[in-house]
């Protein structure tokens, strides 16, 4: 290298391509594993064109395009439709994958002092950011290649090769653009945190405006990156030009990363670190308002997560009679009831899987005290006038409001978009009543966990196979047949399957008084154990 | 008035026993210091005055009520520093010591905006870029801005520069003087010495020794440098005399202080042209009694032991 400030750029990027040997073959391979798998699964699940002309009409709806784009629907092929379903979230993929690795060559080395020893070496100053770009932008192209090749080289009927190089190009340029958008602001910000955060937060905008174009006006995907991945239309329309258009802004974006690095200080960003509170609110000053305030942004995104799912499954109602009809597999699952539609079928096994999901986030914020404990930060508060009864309390009622709000986000979220799509839609309280009669069997694993905690701190995540184990025996045990004590085994075996079946006070009583002794246990053992 | 006391404090946890019997009495205005090698069982100790650990057998009363089941009631009068300060990365450290003074319970925080700025401490930053030695500012505002009658500080200066010691130092002492306890677990023996009245020593589970430095040091053996006109003889046959090394004209040597009547004796018919004696450091102490391996078959100096 000539140039002074791009000396040694080669050799750094050798280092960089040895320190991710085995980080980026990993990716790529993750990456490639699932475009490839999905196809293969289609065209087993849909094998006539008929069932696929089904799937896509169930596709024609608001809350689906807003959710994966449009696509091909008119010439539902199996290629259209892996395009449809799976680029966009593929895309978003790559692009996370390119945030992480670059904020970990730039940003990440940058404020964990380990730029600064390799500057002091016989390196320029612009070295580093462009054998980053060089790397991902080498690591990107392997991906675009592998998948368009990969893609073609299964040989399912409608995928051709000109779809399928368009298709791994899209993924590449995507991972090239996102590089860009990374580089960027790991020249702005001044930590690895931030950097992550805003070139997410870029990754999300473009998710969202292309949705609200999407499903409004065309003009407004234009203006989102992500817009731009779905345009291409591979397997249908074949647009190369906006793959143009990424690579054009892809470059613009490299020059301006460059610049910005040249004209900065080593360790300085652009965005100044915004000083934080200097005292502390009164909402904080109790250990429930510390519990919410340490699990803020997760109740928020999964919040945001369960009431998005709540929409996509409501958005398919309007069809779902439709669609059940000739798949023998999916009427399996279904306990067939004479006089009802299978829409009215579907809805608790959907509820099942809503209240299940919905259990993530509730029981993630009780083991968050044993979280708390393992990092010893508990000593803080009981070292301090606070009981174990009031602090193991405090994740009680937190963890039973997470799961009363994530139950019923995801039920008025598919009322929401149920409604919007049907014809005769449900009424309010069909759907919510529905959903929340799951509730107690989420009490009880609450109940669990707290027990867990009490009793046995080392064992808590035994509740996370629990509840797979809850998901695994009443989803498939339709399809396998498993005895019914097997599903007895579970409290979500015990609800009552409205609107099919009628209310039961019964069981759910008997619920209610099982997750309240499981709890009173678990507070009883957490006042008597060590605290680890 | 006894503030801490424990009898017979014994912890086992499985088929490891990490306090054997241990009796620890603090008094009311003192400061005490708790020192002893890593593992020794310091750290428990505290933590079983905390009421977070449970004692297996054994009384452990804090202002005369139990430490395990009124540990609310008395954590309201205790301010406790941890060894090692683990916090919340996202909150700032303004907004961990407003948590702290408000959980103990109706504290006055005067002293905060004071101590904030005598540690030098920005507690607009977030907890996750402090240092430990930020981290343990943040636990020891905290501490000292409540208005406690026992403080109890788990090694609270490992990570403080000299100068933020000194700060340190100065906040026991005012706490002292308004007539408050300390229980100080320290590796710094210079501190230790400096600040507290009294000393226990624990090793292996067990308290090995206690009572103020002065009878500690009453325990041990006296430095001596001597010079004299005549060459000092038959010094090692001496009963108590402990270490000879000569260089040139000057003898140095150990002596029990028990002995030390005799050995001046001895040595003083050689005609004394220079004689120092140094009292032992409380880290000759400390080597002492860590040094051995077995402490019951040791029978100590002056039958400490």
């Amino acid at each position: 290298m000539t140039n002074s400030v791009l000396k040694n750029t080669g050799r750094l990027t050798r280092f960089i391509i040895r320190r991710d040997r085995v980080r980026v073959p990993l990716w790529l391979i993750g990456i490639t594993f699932f475009t490839l798998i999905v196809p293969i699964a289609y065209n087993e699940m849909y094998d006539s064109q008929q069932d696929r002309d089904v799937l896509a009409d169930t596709m024609r709806n608001p809350a689906m395009t807003a959710m994966v784009g449009p696509g091909g629907l008119d010439n539902y092929t199996i290629g259209a439709m892996t395009t449809h379903q799976m680029l966009l979230f593929t895309a978003i993929t790559v692009g996370i994958m390119s945030i992480l690795l670059v904020n970990r060559h730039t940003r990440a080395d940058e404020e964990d002092g380990r730029m600064e020893m390799i500057r002091s070496l016989e390196v320029g100053r612009l070295s580093n950011l462009n054998a980053t770009l060089l790397v991902l932008s080498i690591a990107n192209t392997i991906l675009a290649l592998i998948n368009g090749f990969g893609l073609y080289a299964l040989g399912i009927e409608g995928m051709d090769l000109e779809g399928s190089l368009l298709y791994g190009t899209t993924l590449g340029v995507t991972g090239i653009f996102f590089t860009g958008v990374t580089a960027i602001f790991a020249q702005l910000t001044e930590s690895s945190r931030g950097t992550i955060g805003f070139s997410i937060a870029a990754l999300l905008i473009a998710y969202f405006v292309r949705a609200i174009g999407d499903v409004s006006n065309g003009t407004l995907s234009w203006l989102s990156p992500l817009g731009w991945v779905t345009q291409t239309g591979a397997y249908s329309d074949n647009n190369w030009w906006p793959i143009v258009w990424m690579i054009g802004a892809s470059i613009f974006l490299f020059f301006f990363a460059n610049y910005l690095n040249a004209v900065r200080d080593l360790g300085a960003g652009f965005l100044p670190a915004k000083p934080g509170k200097k005292y502390a609110t009164a909402f904080l000053q109790n250990p429930v308002g510390l519990a919410l305030r340490l699990q803020r942004t997760a109740i928020i995104a999964w919040a945001v997560g369960i009431f998005v799912m709540g929409l996509s499954y409501g958005s398919v109602f309007g069809d779902l009679d439709s669609f059940f009809e000739g798949n023998e597999l999916l009427e399996q699952m279904l306990a067939s009831e004479e006089g009802f539609s299978y829409t009215e079928q579907f809805i608790p096994m959907l509820m099942m899987i809503m209240s299940i999901l919905a259990s993530i986030p509730t029981l993630m914020s009780m083991l968050k005290l044993s979280g708390e404990e393992k990092k010893s930060r508990i000593d803080h508060l009981l070292g301090r006038a606070v009981s174990r009864t009031r602090l193991m309390g405090s994740y009680v009622i937190i963890a039973i409001f997470n799961g009363f709000m994530m139950i019923s986000l995801s039920a008025i979220g598919l009322w929401a978009a149920a409604s919007a799509v049907m014809e005769e839609p449900f009424s309010f309280g069909t759907i919510y009543g529905a959903a929340m009669v799951y509730y107690p069997a989420m009490l009880v694993m609450i109940g669990c966990t707290v027990f867990l905690i009490g009793y046995a701190p080392k064992l808590t995540g035994l509740i996370w196979i629990y509840l797979f184990y809850s998901f695994f025996v009443l989803y498939l045990g339709g399809l396998f047949d498993f005895p019914d004590w097997v599903g007895k085994l579970t409290p979500f075996g015990y609800i009552p399957q409205l609107p099919v079946e009628d209310m039961e006070v019964m069981p759910i009583f008997i619920l209610v008084l099982i997750s309240i002794t499981l709890m009173v246990s678990g507070f009883v053992g957490y006042n008597r154990r060590d605290i680890d | 008035m006894t503030v801490i006391k424990t009898t017979n404090l014994t912890k086992r946890f499985g088929k490891f026993t990490a306090l054997d019997g241990v009796d620890l009495g603090v008094t009311e205005g003192e400061i005490y210091g708790f020192i002893g090698p890593n593992g020794a069982g310091k750290s428990t100790t505290i933590r079983v005055l905390l009421g977070i650990l449970k004692a297996t057998e054994g009384e452990v009363k804090i202002f005369g009520k139990d430490a395990w089941k009124d540990a609310v009631e008395i954590h309201k009068r205790i301010a406790y520093v941890p060894g090692d300060v683990n916090l919340w990365p996202n909150l700032t450290g303004g907004e961990v010591i407003d948590l702290f003074i408000n959980l103990r319970g109706g504290n006055h925080k005067n002293r905060r905006e004071e101590l904030i700025e005598k540690f030098d401490l920005d507690p607009t930053k977030k907890c996750r870029t402090y240092s430990k030695g930020n981290r343990q500012k943040v636990a020891l505002i905290a501490a000292f801005s409540s208005d406690t009658d026992l403080y109890i500080l788990d090694e609270p200066t490992s990570g403080l520069d000299p100068l933020m010691e000194n700060v340190f130092q100065e906040c026991v002492m005012d706490v002292k003087r308004e007539g408050k306890s300390v229980l100080l677990s320290s590796h710094i023996l210079s501190e230790v010495e400096k600040l507290c009245d009294r000393v226990g020593i624990i090793r292996q589970g067990k308290m090995i020794e206690t009572g103020s430095l002065d009878q500690l040091r009453h325990l041990t053996r006296t430095n001596f440098r001597v010079e004299t006109k005549q060459p000092i003889t038959n010094l090692g046959e001496l009963e108590g005399v402990h270490g000879i090394e000569e260089n040139s004209q000057t003898l140095s040597f150990q002596v029990d202080t028990e002995d030390l009547d005799n050995v001046i004796k001895h040595i003083s018919p050689f005609g004394i042209v220079k004689l120092e004696s140094t009292p032992p450091t409380l880290e000759d102490l400390f080597m002492r009694y860590y040094e051995r391996k077995d402490p019951s078959s040791d029978t100590g100096v002056g039958g400490a032991l």
